[in-house]
C-alpha cells in the first residue's frame, strides 16, 4: 500500500441552476487571453445535450481514454506509443475548431463611429480567429436549457445509447422531457490517460495533492493530450502553441482558498477536499474487466483515514498530520464513501475521475410535481424512481457505465433524505423507517443532510494548506516578491507573438492589488497592457484605453489625480 | 572566397546552430513548440504534414550516410560506387519528391487557408524560403546527376571529404571547390538553413519524444522538486502576447 492524497471535488447537481457563473469566473482568471478565447476550463452543459465540444464522449470518433487488450491490458484507445509517434506529424484523431466554435466579439466600434443616417448602426460579428466578419452558429452552450434539443437532442451520444437500449424512447416534447446540468472541469484523474498520451511527459500529476498541471517549457504542442483525455478537457492554446488545462487553482489551494469555480458558485453545491488512495492498486482498479464494477473498484481504492493500518502507511509515506485531518473532515470523502452518494463521470474511460457527482433528483422531482403528485412522499418518490427508467437509465450512462441499479441506489437515498427531513421541518418525529428503507440510521441521514443541504461553508471546503516549512518554495509566493520587472512586456519575440516565458499566474493580480490598494488613482493601463479590463476598473476616475481616441489619435477622458499628461 | 565559403562560414553556421540552440534552450523554453495550425486546418495538413516530414526523415538519413560514411568503407563491404549512387539517386529522389509535393503542399495552405496564414509570422515565411530552397536545390543537383548517367559527378570525392574535414578542424576547401555549382549553392543554403534553424519553430525537430517509447505512463512530480508550473521570468525575453489578434 502506497498513501498519497488527492485534492478531489464534488458536485451536488440537484442544486446547479445552470447560471455560469463558475464558467464565467474561472475564465476571467485563467483564460481570458488571446489564444484561450474557445477554451473553458470549467463549462456547464445541459444535458441531454452533446455538450463541450459537441459528442465529446463519443470515444468511437474522438478514441480518448484506455481500454482493455484481449489480455485484459491497460491500452490507450487512441493506440500504443508507436503508433501514436508515427502519427504524430498530423495528429489523425483532433477536435477542429468547428467542433468547439470559432470565437467571436462584436464590431463596436462603429457603434460609436458611424455617421449620422437612416438606419441604426449594428455591431456586427467579427471572428476573433480570421478577423473577418462571421456569422454566429454554435458557441459552448448552445443547446443551453435544451434549445433545439428537438431538432439536435438525438446527437447526444448518451441519448443514442440509451435509445439503442431501451424500447422506449428519450421524448423532447415538453411535458415528458427531463433536463439537467452538469457542470465540468478537469477531473484530476488517478489514471489519466491525458498524461500517458503526451510524448514529452510535460504533464504530471503532483505527489502531493494529485493536482495535474502541464508544465509549459516541457510542452512541445504535439497535442496528444488532447486526444488522450476523453473529458476533452485539455484545449490547444493556438497562440502559444501549447497544451492548457484546469489547474484546480493550485495557487489557491496552496493557500487554503477554494477553487474559484467553487467560491464563486451560485448554488454552493460543489464541495472540496482530500481523499487518500492507494496509489499501487490504481492501475489495476483502472483495468477492472467489466465496465459496470468500475465505480466499486474506483470507491475500492479510497482508504479509510480513521483505518489505524492507513494512519500508519500514511505516516510513513511523508503525509502529515495535518493533512490527515483534513482527510478525516474531507466532505468529499463524505460523500463519495461514507454516504456513497456521489458517483464518478463516465467510469468507462477508465481514468478514475476525481470530481465526482451527486446525481440529480430533479429530474423525477419535477415530473411528479408537475403532474400534481406529493414529491416529498417516500412512496411516490421510491415509486417514480422505479417506474421513471429513462432518466435514470440516462443517469447510469452518465456515472456508472450503465449500472442502473447504483443510480436508483443513489436517488433513493436523496429521496429518503428528502422524505425524512420533511417530517422533522413540519415538527414531526423522523420516520426511522425512511432511513432504514436505504440502509442508512437516522443520524447518518441527519448528518448527511447538514453536509448536503445546509452546506457551511467550512464543511464544505477542508484545504489543508501547503506546508508552511515549504512555503518559500511555493513559486507563488516566491516569485511575486522577487520579479522585478512584473507584467507589461507583452509584445510579440521574434519567434512569434506566444515566444518567451510565461508571465507567473499570481503576479497579475499580486501586482494589481497592491497598485489598487496603495494608490488612490486609477489603475493605469500599463497593468493591463493597454486594455481596459472592466472588472479589474476601480471606477477611479477614466483610464486611458476605456474611451476609443480621437481623430488626433489622442486618449480621451483624462485621469484625475495622476501626472500622466492630459490630452489638450 | 572559397576560403570562408567553405573554411570560415561552417563555422560560423556551426557556433549560430549550438549558440542559438543553447540559447534558446535556456530562454525561451516557452516558445519551443511545433505551433502546430491543425486547429485551423486539418484536411490538407493531414496530407501535407506526413508526407513532408516522413521525407525529410529519410532524406536527413541519405544525408548522414553519404556524407558521414566514407566512399572506402562502402566499398569495403562490396557496394560499388555505381551501385551505391544508383541507390541514393532513386531512393534520395523519392523521398525528396515526396519532401517536396509535402511542403508545397504545407506552403500552399499556408498561404490559401485564412486563419493559417493569420497565424504565420515574418519568421516562419523566412524559414521557409530556405527550407524549400535547399529542397529544391538539393533535388536539383539529384537532377543533374540523373542527367549525367554514369558520367554523374561523384560528390562522394569532394563534398563529402570536405564535410568531414570541418568537423576535423582541417577544413579540405580544396576538395570541396572541385564540386560543381549545384552542390555549392545547395550547401551554401544548407548551412544558412542550419544557422537559422535555433531562431525559427524548427527547433521541434531537436526535441523529437523519442524518449515517449521508454517512459511510464503516469508521471508524478513532487512540487518542491524544482517548483511547479510557473516561475520568475529571467530577464532576455518577451512574454506571453495576450492581446487579441489584430483585427482588420
Ligand atoms: C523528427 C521529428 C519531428 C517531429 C515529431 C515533427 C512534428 C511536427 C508537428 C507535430 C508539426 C505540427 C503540424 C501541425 O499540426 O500544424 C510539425 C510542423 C512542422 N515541421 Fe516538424 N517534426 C519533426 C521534424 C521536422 C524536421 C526535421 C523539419 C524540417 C527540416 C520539420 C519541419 C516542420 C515544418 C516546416 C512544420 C510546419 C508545417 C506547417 O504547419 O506549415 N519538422 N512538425
Ligand atoms: S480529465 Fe483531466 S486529468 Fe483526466 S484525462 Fe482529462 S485532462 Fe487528464
Ligand atoms: S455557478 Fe454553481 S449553480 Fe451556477 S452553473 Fe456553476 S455550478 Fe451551477
Amino acid at each position: 500500500m502506497r498513501v498519497m492524497a488527492q485534492m478531489g471535488m464534488v458536485m451536488n447537481l440537484d442544486k446547479c441552476i445552470g447560471c455560469h457563473t463558475c464558467s464565467v469566473t474561472c475564465k476571467q482568471a485563467w483564460t481570458n487571453r488571446a489564444g484561450t478565447e474557445y477554451v473553458w476550463f470549467n463549462n456547464v452543459e445541459t444535458r441531454p445535450g452533446q455538450g463541450y465540444p459537441r459528442r465529446y464522449e463519443d470515444q468511437e470518433t474522438w478514441r480518448g481514454g484506455w481500454t482493455l487488450t484481449s489480455r485484459g491490458n491497460l491500452k490507450l484507445k487512441a493506440g500504443g506509443r508507436v503508433q501514436k509517434l508515427l502519427g504524430i506529424f498530423a495528429s489523425p484523431v483532433q477536435p477542429k475548431l468547428a467542433d468547439y466554435y470559432e470565437p467571436w466579439t462584436y464590431d463596436y466600434q462603429t457603434l460609436v463611429e458611424a455617421p449620422l443616417g437612416d438606419d441604426f448602426p449594428v455591431a456586427r460579428p467579427k471572428s476573433l480567429i480570421t478577423g473577418e466578419n462571421t456569422k454566429v452558429t454554435w458557441s459552448a452552450n448552445w443547446d443551453d436549457n435544451l434549445g433545439g434539443t428537438s431538432q439536435l437532442g438525438h446527437l447526444d451520444p448518451l441519448v443514442e445509447k440509451v435509445r439503442r437500449q431501451s424500447e422506449d424512447k428519450i421524448r423532447f416534447e415538453l411535458e415528458q422531457t427531463f433536463m439537467f446540468y452538469l457542470p465540468r472541469i478537469c477531473e484530476h484523474c488517478l489514471n489519466p490517460s491525458c498524461m500517458a498520451s503526451c510524448p514529452s511527459g510535460a504533464i504530471y500529476k503532483r505527489e502531493e495533492d494529485g493536482i495535474v498541471l502541464v508544465d509549459q517549457d516541457r510542452c512541445r504542442g504535439w497535442r496528444q493530450c488532447i486526444t488522450g483525455c476523453p473529458y476533452k478537457k485539455i484545449y490547444f492554446n493556438h497562440k502559444s502553441g501549447k497544451a492548457e488545462k484546469c489547474t484546480f487553482c493550485y495557487p489557491r489551494i496552496e493557500v487554503g482558498l477554494p477553487t474559484v469555480c467553487s467560491e464563486t458558485c451560485v448554488g454552493r453545491l460543489r464541495y472540496l477536499g482530500l481523499f487518500l488512495y492507494d496509489a499501487d492498486r490504481v492501475t489495476a482498479a483502472a483495468a477492472t474487466p467489466d465496465e459496470g464494477d468500475l465505480y466499486e473498484a474506483q470507491l475500492d481504492l479510497m482508504l479509510d483515514p480513521n483505518d489505524p493500518e492507513v494512519v500508519a502507511a500514511a505516516r510513513r509515506d511523508g503525509i502529515p498530520d495535518d493533512w490527515m485531518d483534513a482527510a478525516r473532515r474531507s466532505p468529499v470523502y463524505a460523500l463519495a464513501k461514507k454516504y456513497r452518494v456521489a458517483l464518478p463521470l463516465h467510469p468507462e474511460y477508465r481514468t478514475m475521475p476525481m470530481v465526482w457527482y451527486v446525481p440529480p433528483l430533479s429530474p423525477v422531482v419535477d415530473l411528479l410535481a408537475s403532474q400534481g403528485h406529493d414529491a416529498e412522499s417516500r412512496d411516490v418518490l421510491f415509486g417514480a424512481i422505479e417506474a421513471l427508467r429513462i432518466p435514470v437509465e440516462y443517469l447510469a450512462e452518465l456515472f456508472t457505465a450503465g449500472r442502473a441499479d447504483i443510480v436508483t441506489g443513489v436517488l433513493r437515498k436523496l429521496a429518503a433524505m428528502r422524505a425524512y427531513m420533511r417530517d422533522v421541518s413540519l415538527g414531526r418525529d423522523g420516520d426511522p423507517s425512511i432511513p432504514a428503507a436505504v440502509g442508512l440510521d437516522e443520524e447518518t441521514l441527519y448528518e448527511m443532510y447538514r453536509l448536503m443541504a445546509i452546506a457551511k461553508y467550512d464543511d464544505r471546503y477542508v484545504i489543508p494548506t501547503a506546508h508552511v516549512e515549504r512555503a518559500h518554495e511555493l513559486e507563488e509566493l516566491g516569485c511575486s516578491l522577487d520579479y522585478d520587472e512584473g507584467p507589461g512586456m507583452y509584445e510579440s519575440g521574434p519567434f512569434g507573438e506566444a515566444s518567451g516565458r510565461p508571465a507567473p499566474v499570481a503576479v497579475e493580480t499580486f501586482n494589481a492589488l497592491k497598485q489598487r490598494q496603495t494608490t488612490d488613482s486609477a489603475t493605469s493601463s500599463e497593468e493591463l497592457r493597454g486594455r481596459v479590463n472592466l472588472l479589474n476598473w476601480d471606477g477611479n476616475g477614466t483610464p486611458p484605453g476605456l474611451f476609443p481616441g480621437n481623430e488626433r489619435g489622442n486618449e480621451r477622458g483624462t485621469d484625475r489625480g495622476t501626472e500622466r499628461e492630459v490630452a489638450p | 572566397m572559397s576560403t570562408f565559403l567553405w573554411g570560415v562560414l561552417p563555422y560560423l553556421c556551426i557556433a549560430s546552430l549550438v549558440g542559438g540552440t543553447i540559447w534558446r534552450y535556456r530562454y525561451d523554453k516557452f516558445g519551443w513548440t511545433t505551433r502546430s495550425s491543425q486547429l485551423y486546418e486539418s484536411r490538407l495538413l493531414r496530407i501535407g504534414s506526413p508526407l513532408f516530414h516522413f521525407g525529410i526523415l529519410l532524406v536527413f538519413v541519405g544525408h548522414v550516410g553519404g556524407l558521414v560514411i566514407p566512399e572506402a568503407w562502402t566499398e569495403a563491404v562490396g557496394v560499388s560506387e555505381g551501385l551505391y549512387h544508383f541507390n541514393a539517386l532513386l531512393f534520395g529522389g523519392l523521398a525528396g519528391v515526396c519532401t517536396l509535393v509535402g511542403i508545397l503542399i504545407l506552403v500552399y495552405r499556408r498561404r490559401r487557408t485564412g486563419p493559417v496564414f493569420m497565424a504565420t509570422t515574418k519568421n516562419d515565411k523566412l524559414m521557409y524560403v530556405f527550407l524549400v530552397a535547399a529542397i529544391v536545390l538539393g533535388l536539383w543537383t539529384t537532377l543533374v546527376s540523373v542527367g549525367a548517367g554514369s558520367e554523374a559527378h561523384n560528390y562522394r570525392e569532394t563534398v563529402s571529404p570536405w564535410f568531414r574535414s570541418v568537423f576535423l578542424l582541417q577544413p579540405d576547401v580544396a576538395a570541396m571547390e572541385e564540386a560543381p555549382i549545384q552542390f555549392h549553392v545547395h550547401a551554401i543554403v544548407g548551412m544558412l538553413l542550419f544557422a537559422l534553424w535555433p531562431f525559427t519553430r524548427l527547433v521541434h525537430a531537436f526535441t523529437a519524444p523519442l524518449h515517449y517509447l521508454f517512459r511510464p505512463y503516469i508521471v508524478y512530480r513532487s512540487r518542491d522538486a524544482r517548483g511547479t508550473g510557473s516561475r520568475a521570468s529571467r530577464p532576455g525575453w518577451s512574454g506571453v502576447g495576450t492581446s487579441d489578434r489584430e483585427r482588420r
